[in-house]
Parts: C-alpha cells; sequence; structure tokens
C-alpha cells in the first residue's frame, strides 16, 4: 500500500510551519496509522532529515496523548475513536492523506503535530477533585450509590483528555472535558461538599485558558474517543446555575 | 555486602504496625524543609507525591508525558484486588495473602506479601472516598468479580477501565496538592542520571524533552515510581513511551536489580498482525471470568471458529487445570497457549492466536449483561480488529507485560543507595516469580499512598540535620557533564540503522529465548547476540536532529541503550536460576507433563544483581518462610 502524508512541519513555537509532502510506500492495511508514521521516520532518518514529531504512548486508546487532525477531522474518518485505533484499511492505495496538529488558541502548537495541552491540566487544578486527605476515608459500603448514578459517574469519568472535543469545535470549546469532570464528581456524594464551588472556579479557568463558548453543535461528541454525551454541557450549566444562586 | 531486609519482629499480621510504631517521626514544621523527588506520575508516584505533600514534604514530581494523567497506569482494564470479602465467600487477609504468594510461586517475602493484602481493604476505602465509580449493584453496593489464580470474588472494577479510574483519582489528588503549591510538577521532563552524594540519593539530571536543556534538581530523597521495563521485548502491551532508564542509571550507580528475569507474558492479548507493530494491545484478564479458551482439536483446522462443532473444541486450560479451568494464574495460561501454538494449533492468519469465546456467556447470561460487563473491552477490540466479538470468538496471544523484577528494595520500599526508593512496578517486592491479575494497581497504590508516607520518615528524620545539598554541588556538575557528553555520543554516530531497527533486532532475541520458556544454550546464545547488537548500535545507530531541540528520535536512542544493558542482565539472571519458577520456566526443569519443577533446596532467593564496570555480581537474599510451608503450586 502507498500513500501520501501532507504533513504540517513547524519546528518550533515562534515559526510559521506549512505542509511538506511525503511519499511512504510498502505500507500495509494492517498497521495502524502511527505505525505507518513511525515508518515515515524511520525513512527520514535514513535520508539524514528531521522526524516529524508526533504524540502517542499506550497506543490502546486511553492515554489520551496522540490525536491530530486527518484530512479534516480530529482523529481521522471514524467517530469515536483515537489515532492510535486507527488503521491504514480506512484509507484508499494512493490516497493523499492530510494531517495537522489539533488547532486552537489554547492549544499552541510546539513542534509539527504536538501541541501543549496543559490547559486541561490547569482546569483539573481548579476543583477536579475531591478534597480529602490519605487516610480519612470511611468505610466503602458505608455511603451506598445507586447504580444508575454510578453508571453515569463512570460514563462522565471515562474521559481520556486528548482534547478532540477542542480541536473540532469551531469555537475551542473546552466545554464537553470540563463538564465530563464536573460531574463525574458531583453526581457522586463525595464529591457534594464542593459541588458548586468545583463548577464554579472549573469553569471560570475555562474562561481563563481562552477556550471559547459552546455553543451546542454537538460536533464534540462524534469524535469523543469514549463517546462521551453533550448532555454532560447541558448538566453542567444547569449545575452552573444552581451554584450561582445557591453558593 | 549483607542485604538487610530490615523486616519488623513479630507475628506476620503485626509486623506492619511494629514497624510504624517504631518508625521516627518528623514534627511538621521540619516537614516542610524536606524535599522530596518524585520521579513518574502514575499511579504510584502520583499517589506518593500527593500523599507526600499532604504530610507536609515540598515535592517535586516529574514525568516524560505532556501530563501527568497519561502515565501507563492508565491502561490497567480489568480491576484491582482487595480482601474486604464482601461477597461472604470466605475471603480473608490470609488468605489474599497465600494466593499472591502461590501466585508468586514462593519468590517473595511473606512480610511485604502480607502489608499488600493487608493494606488492600482501606485502600478500596480511599478510592471510593476520592471519587472512583467503581462497579455497584442496585442496591448501591460494590461488586466484585474473580480474576486468575484465585477460587474468591475479590476484585475491584470500573468498567474495562479501571487503571484510568485509579490513576485519574491520584492524578486529580496530585492537582489539588499542586493548586496548594505543594507540589511542583514537572510534565515533558526525562530523568536521565541520579546524582550520589556521599553514598546518598541527593538529586536527578533530567533532560526537558521540549527545549533539549539538560537540568539539575536537588532533593533530601529521591522516589523512583518509573513503572515496568517490558519494552526490552520491543512489542509488549507497555506504552511506547515506559523505559527502564531511570532504574538502570540507579542500578549503575548503586542499586542493586532483583530479580531482572522475572517477567510476566500475559495470555490475553492481541496477536501480532504485521512486522511493523509497535504494541500488542491487552484484553483484560477479567474477560476469562466469563470467556471460553480453546483451539481446534484437528491441527491446521482451517474452517471459521463458528464452523467448528463443541466436540471439535479443545478447551485446552479446562481440561488441564480443571479445578481452575480458563482462571489458570498468567503464567500457566501464556504456557499453555505457547504450547498449543508451538504444536500447530493455533488460529488466525498468522496461527499465532487461540480463540477466546463468549458464546456459552451470552446464551447463559445474555446479551446485555456480557455487554454490561465488558462492554468497552468489545468495543475496543472491534476497533482495533474490526471483528464483532459478540458473533465471533476474540482472537487472542501472549504478549509481553509486567515485570515483576525491578530495583531491590528492604521492607522500607529503600533500594541499596540510601535515599532512594522505588515504588510501584519498578522495584521488586511482593510478586515473587509471577504477579496474581488485580495486583498491580494495588501494589502501585499501597506503595505510594501507604507505605512510602509512612517509611520515608524513618530516613528523612535523620537527614533534617545535614546540610541540605543544592544543585551546585560538584557532583551535579559532574554528572551533568556525563550525561551532555553521553548524548553527544549517540548523536555523533551516525551510521546507517534506525534507533527501531536495533529495538527490533533485540526484541526479537529477547522473545525468543527470555520470554515464556528459556534454557541453558539458548540464553547463552542470547548474550553474545545482544552483545552484538550493543555494539552494532554504538557504532551504527543514526539519530537526526541535535540535542537542543524536541528529538524524539533522541529521546528513543537514549532509551534503547539502556534497554539493550538490561537485556544482557535479564539473559544472565535466568542462566542462573537452573530451577522453573512461576514466569521463569526452563526447559531442563520441568515434569513429564510439561509442569514447572522448583527447586527450593538451592534457589529460595531473590537474586539481587550489582553493577560493577559493566559486569554484574550475584547477592542473595534468602527468602525465609516462617509462617507458610512452600508448596507444589498446583491449579489442577
Amino acid at each position: 500500500m502507498k500513500v501520501a502524508f501532507r504533513i504540517w512541519r513547524q519546528d518550533n513555537p515562534n515559526e510559521k510551519g506549512g505542509f511538506k509532502e511525503y511519499q511512504v510506500d510498502n505500507l500495509n492495511a494492517d498497521m495502524s496509522f502511527l505505525e505507518a508514521l513511525d515508518h515515515l521516520n524511520e525513512l527520514l532518518v535514513l535520508r539524514n532529515e528531521k522526524v516529524v514529531a508526533f504524540e502517542y504512548d499506550c497506543r490502546e486508546g486511553i492515554c489520551g496523548q496522540c490525536g491530530v487532525f486527518i484530512n479534516g477531522r480530529a482523529h481521522g474518518p471514524h467517530d469515536n475513536v483515537t489515532t492510535c485505533q486507527l488503521h491504514m484499511r480506512s484509507f484508499q492505495d494512493g490516497e493523499t492523506i492530510v494531517i495537522e496538529p489539533w488547532r486552537a488558541k489554547s492549544f499552541p502548537v510546539i513542534k509539527d503535530l504536538i501541541v501543549d495541552r496543559s490547559a486541561f491540566d490547569r482546569i483539573i487544578e481548579q476543583g477536579g477533585y475531591i478534597s480529602a486527605k490519605t487516610g480519612t476515608a470511611p468505610e466503602a459500603n458505608a455511603i451506598p450509590i445507586g447504580k444508575e448514578i454510578s453508571d453515569r459517574a463512570m460514563d462522565a469519568a471515562a474521559c481520556i483528555g486528548c482534547g478532540a472535543c477542542v480541536a473540532t469545535c469551531k469555537n475551542s470549546s473546552a466545554a464537553l472535558f470540563t463538564s465530563a469532570k464536573i460531574n463525574h464528581l458531583n453526581l457522586l456524594p463525595q464529591g457534594q461538599p464542593e459541588a458548586y464551588r468545583r463548577v464554579i472556579e472549573m469553569t471560570a479557568q475555562m474562561a481563563k485558558e481562552g477556550f471559547g463558548h459552546c455553543t451546542f453543535t454537538g460536533a464534540c461528541e462524534v469524535e469523543c474517543p469514549e463517546g462521551i454525551s453533550i448532555t454532560n454541557i447541558a448538566e453542567m450549566n444547569a449545575r452552573y446555575f444552581k451554584a450561582k444562586i445557591f453558593s | 555486602m549483607k542485604l538487610d531486609t530490615k523486616i519488623p519482629q513479630g507475628k506476620l499480621e503485626e509486623k506492619w504496625r511494629n514497624y510504624q510504631v517504631k518508625s521516627k517521626l518528623i514534627n511538621p514544621a521540619n516537614k516542610k524543609k524536606l524535599n522530596v523527588i518524585v520521579v513518574g506520575s502514575g499511579l504510584s508516584g502520583a499517589g506518593a507525591a500527593a500523599t507526600l505533600a499532604e504530610l507536609g514534604y515540598d515535592v517535586q514530581c516529574f514525568c516524560y508525558q505532556d501530563s501527568a494523567r497519561r502515565a501507563h497506569s492508565v491502561a490497567a482494564q480489568g480491576g484491582i484486588n482487595a480482601a474486604k470479602n464482601y461477597q461472604h465467600d470466605g475471603d480473608s487477609v490470609w488468605r489474599m495473602f497465600y494466593d499472591t504468594l502461590k501466585g508468586g510461586d514462593f519468590r517473595s517475602r511473606e512480610a511485604n506479601t502480607y502489608r499488600l493484602a493487608e493494606l488492600s481493604a482501606p485502600l478500596i476505602d480511599h478510592f471510593t472516598q476520592q471519587g472512583v465509580p467503581f462497579a455497584r449493584e442496585y442496591g448501591g453496593v460494590l461488586v466484585n468479580r474473580s480474576f486468575g489464580g484465585v477460587q474468591v470474588q475479590r476484585t475491584f472494577y470500573a468498567r474495562g477501565q479501571t487503571g484510568q479510574q485509579l490513576l485519574l483519582a491520584a492524578y486529580s489528588q496530585l492537582s489539588k496538592m499542586i493548586r496548594a503549591k505543594k507540589v511542583s510538577m514537572f510534565p515533558r521532563k526525562e530523568m536521565l542520571d541520579l546524582v550520589v552524594i556521599d553514598g546518598k540519593a541527593k538529586g536527578i539530571i533530567v533532560r526537558d524533552l521540549v527545549s533539549g536543556d539538560i537540568q539539575r534538581y536537588a532533593a533530601d530523597t529521591v522516589v523512583l515510581a518509573t513503572g515496568g521495563y517490558s519494552r526490552v521485548f520491543r512489542l509488549s502491551t507497555m506504552a511506547i513511551g515506559c523505559n527502564g532508564s531511570a532504574i538502570w542509571k540507579a542500578h549503575k550507580k548503586g542499586a542493586f536489580f532483583a530479580a531482572p528475569s522475572f517477567t510476566q507474558i500475559h495470555p490475553t492479548a492481541l496477536p501480532q498482525s504485521s512486522e511493523a507493530q509497535s504494541k500488542l494491545t491487552l484484553m483484560s484478564e477479567s474477560l476469562r471470568n466469563d470467556g471460553r479458551i480453546w483451539v481446534p482439536l484437528k491441527k491446521g483446522d482451517s474452517r471459521k471458529a463458528n464452523e467448528i462443532p463443541e466436540e471439535e473444541r479443545d478447551y485446552y486450560l479446562e481440561r488441564r487445570y480443571p479445578s481452575f479451568g480458563n482462571l489458570a494464574p498468567r503464567d500457566i495460561a501464556s504456557r499453555a497457549a505457547k504450547e498449543r501454538i508451538d504444536a500447530g494449533y493455533g488460529v488466525g492468519r498468522l496461527k499465532n492466536a487461540v480463540y477466546l469465546d463468549f458464546k456459552h456467556a451470552i446464551k447463559q447470561f445474555g446479551l446485555e449483561t456480557i455487554k454490561d460487563r465488558y462492554g468497552n473491552l468489545f468495543t475496543m477490540y472491534q476497533k482495533i480488529t474490526g471483528v464483532d466479538a459478540y458473533t465471533k470468538p476474540m482472537q487472542i496471544s501472549p504478549a509481553a507485560h509486567f515485570s515483576m523484577g525491578g530495583l531491590w528494595v528492604d521492607y522500607e520500599l529503600m533500594t541499596t543507595i540510601p535515599g532512594l526508593y522505588a515504588i510501584g512496578e519498578c522495584n521488586f517486592s511482593d510478586h515473587g516469580a509471577n504477579r496474581l491479575g488485580a495486583n498491580s494497581l494495588l501494589q502501585a497504590s499501597v506503595d505510594g499512598y501507604f507505605i512510602l508516607p509512612n517509611t520515608i520518615n524513618n530516613y528523612l528524620a535523620s537527614e533534617i540535620k545535614e546540610t541540605t545539598v543544592d544543585t551546585d554541588h560538584p557532583a551535579f556538575f559532574e554528572v551533568e557533564k556525563e550525561v551532555k557528553e553521553y548524548i553527544q555520543q549517540i548523536l555523533s554516530i551516525d551510521g546507517n540503522k534506525t534507533v527501531d531497527h536495533f529495538h527490533r533486532e533485540l526484541g526479537k532475541v529477547m522473545w525468543q529465548e527470555c520470554a515464556m520458556s528459556r534454557n541453558k544454550t539458548g540464553l547463552e546464545k542470547a548474550i553474545t547476540q545482544i552483545n552484538k547488537i550493543k555494539e552494532s548500535f554504538w557504532s551504527d545507530v543514526k539519530v537526526t536532529g541535535h540535542s537542543l531541540e524536541l528529538n524524539t528520535e533522541l529521546e528513543k536512542a537514549l532509551r534503547l541503550a539502556d534497554f539493550i544493558e538490561l537485556g544482557l542482565l535479564m539473559c544472565t539472571d535466568a542462566l542462573e536460576r537452573e530451577e522453573s519458577c512461576g514466569a521463569h520456566f526452563r526447559e531442563e526443569y520441568q515434569t513429564a507433563d510439561g509442569e514447572a519443577v522448583r527447586l527450593d533446596d538451592q534457589y529460595a532467593y531473590v537474586s539481587a544483581w550489582e553493577y560493577s564496570n559493566g559486569d554484574f555480581k550475584l547477592h542473595k537474599e534468602e527468602l525465609e518462610f516462617e509462617f507458610v510451608k512452600p508448596t507444589v503450586r498446583s491449579y489442577k
């Protein structure tokens, strides 16, 4: 199998950057997309060129580190998968595949396809936790939590923090990411004491980081590898109003 | 050098309490003057960093990923064990301790293993408090399932994403302490060497992976929480960035390396499908609760799985191990799969897999129940293979997974370098020669949250009297200079082969000779081959780009250079241990029906290797079994 990779190359944050095209042969349909890029990089090394910088770690769809725009879509042509779970069988022989980094003001490019998503960490730092010290926990079954609540919390908690939601949103909104974490914790009894503070402080940080507002286009939930629903955003908004009134 | 395990006196169930009672304390005003470096932000690293910061220490935490939330603990799927006995099925701390000790084929310490079991129940309380959405019954109580090597249900889980949920909980606590300015977090910085001053660990040298700068960090104590090293096989269930460099550099600075050849091959990963493959994806062991493993009875049967009738299927685990069946421990299940595949019964395009079939479970419990239990695993399987496993059996194959071996640590989790601790997968402490499923999240968490925060004070209490060293100490400049020269040396080779080329070569040798079954001739050959790979790497590797920039090829090269040396030690260790135990199966030591022959008279010790000028010197920590009598490990 043979394809042309048209890849965004940018040596550092200050450089302008641009597309460069690479012909890559000897691929096979069972290769993952990232393995095809590995293959390209080996070719580049042997041609004495700098490799394409791209991110990955677990390569099984859970660490959230990989993620690029492929032919205009976050994580490539399929719904709800990560880039590492994409395989070359999803492309045609001879196809030109355009690869870009996540594009959002709050995710500045570091190099080539690598962006800085530390804004997500800073949102979590503003309340994406339960303030309880190690050693203070009551018996785990002391507080019963119904399966429905626990399942809903798990649905939201599944977020892998890849940033596809932001990258695909026309407003570069981080509402899906932020709402998922808020709802996960605010649904649970353990999250109640800080529920109001959490939603107010995390959303404030989200705005401070320069993410746009959500206008409910629903683009994010299509790309989310964990299929996190945009109803989370509505729920976050409801929690926000409640917090503003009662806190 | 006599290895002092520092195991406290007393009955097994009193040891940890006795230790805590006698351990030295530090007053809160002094704690904030003490600085701790934690390398790694996975379950053990993040848990330790957050808890040490809560206690008042000044913590600096490092990880190579872009965020602490990416560490590979995230990928553990199936669950975490705890002796809660919620299922009322006869579980207890003692039983869990015994299962773990037996699962490890009696090659771990009684005291450590008991402590692991003892601290498991409070850990579930702890994670529940942190907001981990563990699976629950409709009535609101926690659910359990079974895992390999165990006859009770003690595994807690959050769908097939337990590791992710526990890691995110640890990351959230870390974030809490970052906000409180008690932890300084340094993502995208990789430790390249350890700084030892007057025999004590006093700091690290890191490379900033974005700028390429080499930087010095000093502390009163250094904690390594850098995970496993199974990427030495290249194809493994590890993340691509997982590496053994931090522990290897520590080893070269004097930390003994224990049982390096004890590496676990997981029975249920997706089979390799091409030469270009970069990793093997794990399918959780929990699937073996309801899935049945089989191969065709007929050699080279080319029919589709669903066309093969029941009477022509060989459920070989149920056949060979009737009392544990599909839930036989990992080493046994992997070897049994290898045996069938090697004998020509493998399935799939490359005949390198066996079937894992849910047909019966779906019939018995209904599709919805199976979806609820394993939905995300089936989705993952479909995403990767394009196959719907609700209608066709999965194809699975053994893959390199967990490293039981690691830096030798005493009961306090301190290495042989004073002031250097190793926690989580990077140490050798609790699992012996084979780890039971759902015990790795447990060990990582217990080490980081509960044990280290209770033992580190015993060392730091005396350090408070010492003058704090800073990064201007000549020792720091010296190591920094060595690191810079080392990097330049790699970059200047400018050979003809890529880093991945050498990694593939190393992986092939390790997988062939030092994985599921080993023998003297093969291991000796492997050592010769790895030495050749090493020589060839240092004369013919090509890394493009330069040192002062983000350079992923350079990162890979630095990690591989250490893996090559580690591979040598693993083979040396496997060669030295002339018995079969757990994951270490020496072909020369087996019964007529292919079961392992363990030789307690000669090998009931932990091998602890000292690095000396490129060579390895063996020390032995004799294992004393005071409370249980090692038996033949049978799962029949």
